[in-house]
């Protein structure tokens, strides 16, 4: 920021404007108030010109150039709206149109699609091509991640978040003109690669091509079961950007109407994942201070984001024993209901349907590890996406903004504002902080916010006294910026004591499996930032801040567990991890 | 990929020697693309992981660029590799259907080759017969003036 950045004067339909040196056309129109539409355009993921659709007339230019790539400059003169550029733009987008299977009204993005509203804008009425037109078999062999090609509209913006953003490089562009496709090498299914299953791909997507793989059905039959105890949990990113779907502005957060929603679709029981993150800080906490007392194995990395654990499963198998043995929140309460919570209240553990609402469709494919059971019966029976729970709400005709503000059920209805702050980047590394520096230090840490781990920078360090000892610790979320941190590791060019690694940007206020953002909305607003002061404001009204203070967790413990890394906490809480290879 | 890996331990030393002679070089992937195609005849995947590994590129893209430029094949050549002709002269002589009744006999499509690893189809340009046209070639000899009817015949000889 510190740099000065020179302005240019220029102009955009015969408005005279200013606007910074290294801005584009389409960032300058788009200050000013001017739309131009756009497809393959991602900002800080995708800018490669390739869809034509925001295509402008540039006075002296020999033909019409992309906006989203063309840079400002002194005396620059564009017209964005002539009839030039209207009709090109509009047979375009009836050229991509003629290869696209056009069944809007079953298709999962219907009415949140941007070719669809591309359509609309552009006055599109028929399309005059017809000709031979690509069929796909669709993939949805991945647990997590469904690809449809007949939808896709080869932007490549998925591509460039897998492969740049992500490093995880498991897409890219097959064959060549009318054959091209996006997939995996030798058509393979996204199951059989070193997918993670972030899902950051569905959320670039612009049509229907990806989505997370739908698992509301089991959970209305469940619902529909008499047999069953149908108990919901749901994780703090859900509660800071449900509320998008029902029309509220990004960064409302929507706990009580969530709740509330929740009973009325008819689950027996409604808990806060919250109280899982709370488990999570008591057992890795503990897990920290004794490696770091013991000569464990350093630097410890958080293991709640299931796309960061098969990550580094995949690509970083040398870690492993640097990765904390603790399951991830939801895992971790789903094992306490069907067992301590069964257990108190008289229920039959295998009637039990555990169902989690997730930010993340990474938690279908953990949910459905091998090791993410205890006595037989899986920690979590189904999980469903903030969009899922979305569409479950409709389907159930909840007027959700006339919906009461209500509570989680007891026992567990008070987690602690550490473990709201999960759901964002360095959240739950200050959520250990806190628990840490108080057991370390032998007393009650009055400075509990840290900010030096907040924010959206890829990489964040920090140094934090604790007890008289210096802890070194690092932040990243996306994958790529863990690639990078943990080269430089390995390469022997940083140490740290603990590190927290989330796949996605920003964390879980940006996962895979939340609300789908416009890319023209994410031009305006950094998602990342916005949803994350719903989290941040959820833990500064919370009369409870530090996990190890939720009267919950010392019951719990002094009920069941006995204490934090018992042999009980381990056999339920605790898991491991396989090294997979990169094919 | 019904054909197995046939690849010998000295056409793997070539290829790591080719890949190290590459590492590290803006671009590398197309060349030691070619040069293993070279080695191996064909880039099956087990070839393309030993190049993704070893440039460290994703095997995606490794695949993505075989399967977009036409020189590179994911498919071995059979013991008699056939091709037809199909310049202007072969065209309008029908070389068409002889290239159909090929794929409908062997049950294979252009760029593959046979699960006994015995023929192997292509398409090719003019390959400056015409006087016999239409023309297709089995290994090095040329067979001329054909029928659609011969072709079965002709094929059988080689079986």
């Amino acid at each position: 920021m510190s740099e000065k950045i020179n302005m240019v004067n220029m102009k955009i339909n015969g408005m005279e404007i200013s606007v910074p040196e290294n801005y584009t056309i389409l960032e300058a129109a788009r200050e000013n108030g001017i739309d131009i539409p756009t497809l393959c355009y991602l900002k800080d993921v995708s800018k490669t010109g390739a869809c034509r659709m925001c295509i402008v007339e540039i006075k002296g230019a020999r033909a019409l150039q992309a906006s989203c790539v063309y840079p400002v400059s002194e005396g620059l003169e564009v017209l964005t709206n002539t009839k030039k550029v209207r009709d090109q733009r509009r047979v375009t987008l009836e050229l991509l149109l003629s290869d696209h299977d056009r069944k809007c009204l079953s298709c999962p993005r219907n009415q949140k699609c941007e070719l669809q509203a591309l359509a609309d804008d552009l006055g599109v009425e028929n399309i005059p091509f017809e000709g031979e037109m690509n069929t796909y078999d669709i993939d949805e062999v991945s647990a997590s991640i469904v690809r449809d090609n007949n939808k896709c509209v080869l932007c490549r913006r998925c591509v460039n978040m897998c492969k740049n953003v992500q490093t995880v490089s498991v897409i890219d562009t097959m064959e060549r003109g009318f054959r091209t496709k996006v997939g995996s090498a030798f058509d393979m299914s996204l199951a059989d690669t070193a997918c993670v299953n972030c899902g950051q791909c569905i959320i670039s997507c612009p049509t229907g091509a990806l989505r997370e793989k739908n698992n509301t059905k089991e959970v209305w039959n469940a619902i529909a079961d008499d047999s069953k105890v149908v108990i919901v949990q749901t994780a703090p990113a859900v509660r800071a950007a449900l509320g998008e779907e029902f029309g509220y502005p990004m960064g409302t957060a929507v706990t009580g109407k969530m709740a509330a929603a929740l009973r009325r679709l008819g689950f027996d029981k409604v808990f806060d994942t919250d109280t899982g993150a709370d488990l999570t800080i008591m057992e890795e906490a503990n897990e920290l201070v004794e490696r770091i007392k013991n000569g464990g194995k350093l630097p410890m990395i958080t293991s709640c984001s299931p796309g960061w654990v098969k990550f580094c499963e995949h690509n970083f198998p040398d870690f492993l024993d640097n990765l904390s043995s603790c399951k991830s929140p939801h895992e971790m309460f789903g094992a306490i209901i069907k067992s301590y919570y069964a257990e108190k209240h008289g229920i039959d553990p295998k009637s039990i349907f555990m169902v989690s609402v997730m930010p993340c469709v990474a938690k279908k494919f953990e949910a459905g590890r091998p090791e993410m059971e205890c006595g037989g019966l899986r920690d979590v029976d189904a999980v469903i996406s903030t969009r899922e729970l979305a569409d479950m709400i409709k389907e159930a005709g909840i007027m959700f903004s006339k919906l009461p503000d209500e509570e989680f059920d007891q026992p567990f209805e008070r987690a602690s504002g550490a473990g709201v702050i999960f759901g964002a980047t360095g959240g739950v590394m200050e959520a250990a902080l806190r628990t840490a520096a108080d057991t370390l230090g032998g007393k009650s840490v009055e400075e509990i916010e840290y900010h030096g781990v907040r924010g959206v920078e890829g990489i964040k360090e920090a140094t934090v006294n604790m007890g008289g000892m210096d802890v070194k610790v690092a932040v990243a979320h996306g994958l790529g910026n863990a690639r990078k941190l943990l080269e430089n590791i390995r390469d022997g060019k940083a140490d740290y004591h603990f590190i927290e690694i989330m796949a996605c940007p920003g964390g879980c206020v940006n996962g895979g499996g939340q609300p789908i953002v416009a890319s023209k909305d994410k031009m305006d607003k950094d998602l990342r930032v916005e949803r994350a002061k719903a989290i941040y404001s959820e833990d500064r009204a919370s009369g409870i801040r530090k996990s190890h203070e939720n009267p919950d967790m010392v019951t719990l413990y002094n009920e069941y567990l006995e204490k934090p890394g018992s042999h009980r906490a381990h056999e339920l809480l605790h898991t491991t991890y396989t090294s997979r290879g990169l094919f | 990929m019904a054909i197995p890996f046939k690849g010998t331990k000295e056409q793997e030393e070539q290829l790591k020697a080719v890949i190290a002679a590459h590492k590290g070089e803006k671009g590398a992937t197309i060349p030691v693309l070619h040069e293993a195609q070279d080695i191996y005849g064909y880039l099956p995947i087990e070839v393309q992981k030993m190049i993704a590994e070893g440039l460290g590129v994703s095997l995606a893209e490794v695949y993505g660029i075989v399967t977009f430029y036409t020189q590179f094949s994911l498919n071995p050549k059979g013991e008699h590799p056939i091709g037809v002709c199909l310049g202007t002269a072969c065209y309008v002589k029908g070389s068409g259907d002889i290239l159909e009744k090929l794929k409908d006999i062997l049950k294979i499509d252009v760029g593959e080759c046979t699960d006994d690893g015995k023929f192997s189809l292509d398409a090719t340009r003019c390959i400056g017969a015409c006087g016999l046209a239409p023309v297709m070639t089995i290994g090095d000899d040329v067979h001329g003036r054909l029928t659609v009817d011969q072709v079965e015949g002709i094929v059988k000889q080689y079986s």
